[in-house]
């Protein structure tokens, strides 16, 4: 059974991966599936709802180039805005894992 | 603002997205074919891979926020598309909506250049008018001036005042131009020092009269209004410095005022300083309007019992002629009701203008009765529509906003057009309204009526389509899916709401028809009273001032009676005469005290009630067409012998001496300097101040007369009767026999009677016409109503009346049910509406005249007039209802 990400899991992943280098949307995809060593099934599509939505608010910016494969395409890049956004919510993501890490732990006595 | 930017750049964004998404694709198929999948298999597995592009789309575009928007979007070319599908609708609703909003936006306009939008002077809010009552005297104030100020008053209140910024006293009257063209009679404003400062409106150019003008025999100079600047010298800046002869005395120009400027609500050509003599004044002479600023936080409460303060003061100040008390004025009870100067310009045309404003209002919610009842059948023909789309899974708010914006569609395109038909009403209601209506000249479409064309049309299209909304709405799909089947006729449920409209529809028509009705008896009542003269549309009258040139009062009464033996020459006329105004002119009337030599008259006691005092030429009763009662009149040779001869009107003969022979014979004087004038004549009473109003009590004296207090005055209506009056070819005989006596002579207010008279009844016939238009189109849109829920009730129950035909019911049972059921609904609306018209008319008790607001007779006929036109509009559906063949209605659909 697949399990559903939790909101702004993907949003929050998009960030990260941007934050190492600007890319465009299918090179997300195939990093995120990389990186997570497949381990998280996601649709490829939802991506972009994502990157919309990151766009409105502006922790994205995107620009117009040329693919390795000489195609037209999209090219996004993270702005400061989104850099403080990531770490904020990375920030709180790691006290969410904690907490419940330490609820699922076996008990110490 | 960004959310803005993106709005009108989404196409562009939503092709990018679409860019993206086939460059994902190829770039995931191409990788696939280099992994050696063939490429159809590719092909659908990119797409598996990528998921519902579709879906994924519509999330994206989701993300920017817009989905209410296009939705809206999707809505109004939907609606866009019902409404040009069914063209007739559309067009008999868009009219009615038209008629409404167009009605409503022309007389809104009215009501807000006339009652809401501030008068035209800076600060207007703190500008009042000095109005004060008297009670104790009677004659001196009537119940639309009060009682005026004397120069005296003027000078107390200005000198010991606490509350007012400043304050002055202004008054009207004509004065002669001559030197410029021909002579000319011009209207002229007499100010006081303080009346510019007051108003605190700039000149145009040049500057207002100031404090050194009001010096008594000082410089004499003189402002002109906008209009005379412009009609006399073209605008000419160069003005100021030139000097015109004004009453024969030449006046220097020191300033011209704005374009719009009135003196609270007079027109005027001149505005002259009244230049006071101060060391000459006595307390009376009340014939002046006060006006003055508040100083800021003043009320008006504080202002009243500030001039309660100075009244005191005013009598210790002044007297009236040595050896006079001047507490004897405290006999007239004199009580300041100072108001805003705004309700003082408006006077009582308030009540009126807000009777025709809901008039119209109830129009304008017939009109929406009338299309929510097309919109409801409407909606019962699209229920199949409405229920597939639910089916599919709109939710009932998807529903109740896609019909609402059709109505609300339909409200604007209705009030769009309205708008237009507005700016036509108000040139109509311009034109037709009466000409003394206060700041008839300031009336205007503005952005403020527009804003409330546009918020009474999207309330309008909200009101007329929220019913059917939510009504069927709310109709599950299921029962609605199955109950538009052929089997069932209509249920009772369905025409609830429809009834309940024209019953409502109905109701109001009866209340604007019985409005109408009222008015129209009351027209008719003061058609039949005899106001003091006859068929005046063959009476010429004209205003006639011998000049100043002229000076001794025998001469003044030979030029007259030469002007008259002229204008006796002229073909045509039959007879001519004169009197210092006509009935119903609106000059300011002159009235004092009358004593009867038979009668007791205590010194301490107040003084004999003040009468109306006119004079009048010999020939002048006959040119009329006023009776002589008793008695007779004078001629001219006992005029110049100055025989102390009087005449009394017949309500004055009867409350002296009982009847009008009796007066005959008996003599009275104003003072007791005077000698005894006899009365020679009674003559018929008059309606002096309007055929609504009381026919006044009357002392006629000839037009000269010797030790009067105040002379016999220069200016008079002349009044000839003819065939011919009116025509511009008698109009010009009869100035050529005018100036053949005197090239001087200015003529003024040159009218027919009949003139005159329509501008008296003016407010009456205003109402009158407004309310019987409302009427008509209440009543024209009540038939409408009526007619439309009888034939569609008919057509949805074919399959019911062939089944009753069938099992042998004959034509005439069938008329009579449908006959039954619109009466029903007609007698419902036509009770209702008797009890609302039973409290509304109440309101109107003040324009009626000789009828009763709960008058039965018109109540009745206007209830069976509905009756009979619901009747009417109930047998075309009923005969159809007859011709139904059973075979057909049970095969149909």
């Amino acid at each position: 059974m697949q399990r559903d990400l939790f909101p702004g899991a993907l949003e929050m992943m998009i960030l990260q991966m941007l934050k190492r280098q600007p890319m465009h949307g299918y090179a997300l995809v195939q990093q995120i599936k990389r990186t997570s060593q497949d381990l998280l099934q996601i649709e490829e599509g939802s991506l972009y709802p994502a990157l919309q939505r990151l766009l409105k608010e502006e922790f994205v910016k995107a620009e117009w180039g040329v693919s390795s494969t000489n195609r037209r395409v999209r090219i996004y890049q993270l702005t400061a805005a989104g850099a403080k956004h990531l770490a904020r919510e990375v920030s709180s993501f790691e006290r969410m894992l904690e907490g419940i890490t330490r609820v699922l732990a076996p008990e110490e006595s | 603002m960004s959310w803005l930017r993106h709005l009108f750049s989404r196409r562009r964004l939503y092709d990018d997205l679409d860019d993206e998404i086939a460059f994902h694709l190829e770039e995931k198929i191409d990788e696939l074919v280099a992994g050696g999948m063939p490429l159809k298999e590719a092909t659908a597995a990119a797409r598996r891979g990528f998921g519902n592009v579709e879906l994924l789309r519509e999330t994206a575009r989701e993300a920017w926020g817009w989905r209410w928007l296009e939705d809206l979007s999707g809505d109004l070319r939907f609606g866009a598309r019902m409404l040009r599908k069914s063209p007739g609708f559309t067009a008999i609703s868009l009219l009615t909506i038209a008629i409404g909003v167009g009605a409503n936006a022309a007389v809104f306009s009215v009501v807000n250049s006339v009652l809401l939008q501030p008068l035209n002077y800076p600060k207007a809010e703190d500008l009042v008018a000095l109005h004060q009552v008297a009670p104790g005297a009677e004659g001196l104030a009537d119940i639309e001036d009060g009682l005026l100020l004397s120069p005296s008053m003027y000078f107390t209140y200005s000198e010991h005042n606490q509350t007012f910024e400043s304050l002055g006293v202004w008054g009207t009257a004509t004065a002669n131009v001559t030197g410029l063209a021909e002579p000319e009679q011009v209207r002229t404003v007499g100010v006081s020092d303080g009346v510019f400062e007051t108003l605190r409106v700039p000149p145009a150019v040049g500057r207002w009269l100031s404090e050194g003008d009001q010096v008594p025999n000082g410089p004499q100079r003189v402002v002109l209004s906008y209009g005379y600047w412009h009609r006399r010298f073209g605008g000419d800046p160069a003005v100021i410095g030139r000097s015109i002869i004004v009453d024969s005395r030449p006046r220097e120009i020191v300033g011209a005022m704005p374009q719009g400027f009135r003196f609270v609500d007079s027109d005027f050509d001149l505005a002259v300083p009244l230049a006071f003599d101060r060391g000459n004044l006595t307390l009376s002479g009340f014939g002046l309007h006060g006006v003055a600023r508040l100083k800021p936080g003043a009320t008006l409460a504080e202002a009243n019992a500030d001039i309660t303060r100075m009244l005191p003061i005013w009598m210790d100040s002044w007297s009236n002629g040595p050896g006079t008390n001047p507490h004897i004025f405290e006999k007239l009870r004199i009580t300041p009701m100072i108001r805003p100067l705004k309700r003082e310009v408006i006077g009582n045309v308030g009540e009126l203008l807000w009777v025709v404003m809901g008039t119209i209002a109830v129009v304008m919610l017939i009109a929406c009765a009338n299309v929510t009842n097309l919109l409801l059948v409407k909606a019962e023909a699209r229920q199949q529509e409405l229920a597939v789309r639910k089916a599919l899974g709109a939710g009932w708010i998807r529903i109740v906003r896609g019909l609402l914006v059709e109505s609300v569609m339909l409200g604007l395109m209705g009030g769009v057009s309205g708008v237009g038909l507005g700016y036509a009403g108000v040139r109509l209601l311009v034109a037709i309204a009466p000409s003394n209506l206060p700041r008839l000249n300031e009336i205007t479409i503005n952005s403020r009526t527009l804003e409330f064309s546009l918020a009474l049309s999207v309330l309008s299209g909200l009101c007329f389509g929220l019913i059917p909304a939510l009504k069927y709405a709310r109709t599950r799909a299921g029962s609605a899916l199955h109950s538009v089947g052929r089997t069932v006729s209509a249920s009772r449920e369905r025409h609830r709401a429809r009834n309940l409209l024209v019953v409502s529809q109905v109701a109001m028509a009866l209340v604007l028809l019985v409005s109408a009705g009222l008015m129209i008896r009351t027209f008719v009542a003061l058609q039949r009273i005899d106001p003091g003269f006859t068929d005046p549309q063959r009476l010429q009258t004209m205003r006639i001032s011998i000049t100043d040139s002229i000076a001794e009062p025998q001469r003044v009464a030979r030029t007259q009676n030469a002007i008259l033996e002229k204008l006796l020459a002229i073909r045509g006329v039959k007879s001519a005469g004169f009197a210092s105004e006509m009935p119903m002119e609106g000059f300011h009337l002159a009235w004092n005290s009358v004593f009867a030599q038979d009668k007791v008259y205590s010194e301490d006691s107040t003084a004999p009630p003040s009468r109306l005092y006119k004079d009048i030429s010999p020939g002048f009763l006959q040119a009329a067409g006023t009776r002589l009662i008793a008695g007779r009149e004078m001629s001219w040779s006992e005029v110049y012998a100055l025989r102390p001869f009087v005449m009394v009107s017949e309500n004055l003969a009867r409350e002296l001496w009982g009847t009008p022979s009796a007066a005959v014979g008996k003599r009275l004087r104003e003072s007791p300097n005077m000698t005894w004038h006899e009365v020679v004549g009674v003559i018929q009473d008059v309606r002096e101040k309007g055929v609504q109003e009381r026919a006044p009590e009357i002392v006629y004296w000839p037009p000269l007369v010797q030790n009067r207090y105040a002379p016999s005055a220069r200016t008079a209506t002349f009044v000839i009767r003819s065939e011919r009056a009116g025509t511009e070819s008698f109009l010009n005989e009869v100035r050529a026999a005018v100036w053949s006596v005197n090239p001087d002579l200015p003529l003024a207010s040159v009218r027919t009677m009949q003139e005159v008279y329509d501008k008296s009844v003016a407010r009456t016939s205003f109402t009158l016409v407004m309310l019987g238009i409302a009427g008509a189109m209440a009543l024209a849109l009540g038939i409408i109503g009526i007619y439309g829920v009888m034939s569609y009730t008919v057509s949805q129950r074919k399959r019911e009346i062939g089944i009753r035909l069938t099992l042998g019911a004959q034509g005439s049972d069938v008329r009579q049910m449908v006959l039954r059921q619109g009466t029903k609904l007609a007698l419902m609306g036509v009770a209702v509406g008797i009890g609302a018209a039973f409290g509304v008319t109440r309101l109107m008790t003040n324009l009626l005249y000789g009828v009763s607001a709960h008058n039965p007779l018109t109540f009745a006929a206007v209830a069976a007039l509905l009756i009979l036109v619901a009747l009417l509009a109930c047998y075309f559906p009923a005969r159809r209802a007859t011709s139904v063949d059973p075979v057909v209605a049970l095969r149909c659909e």
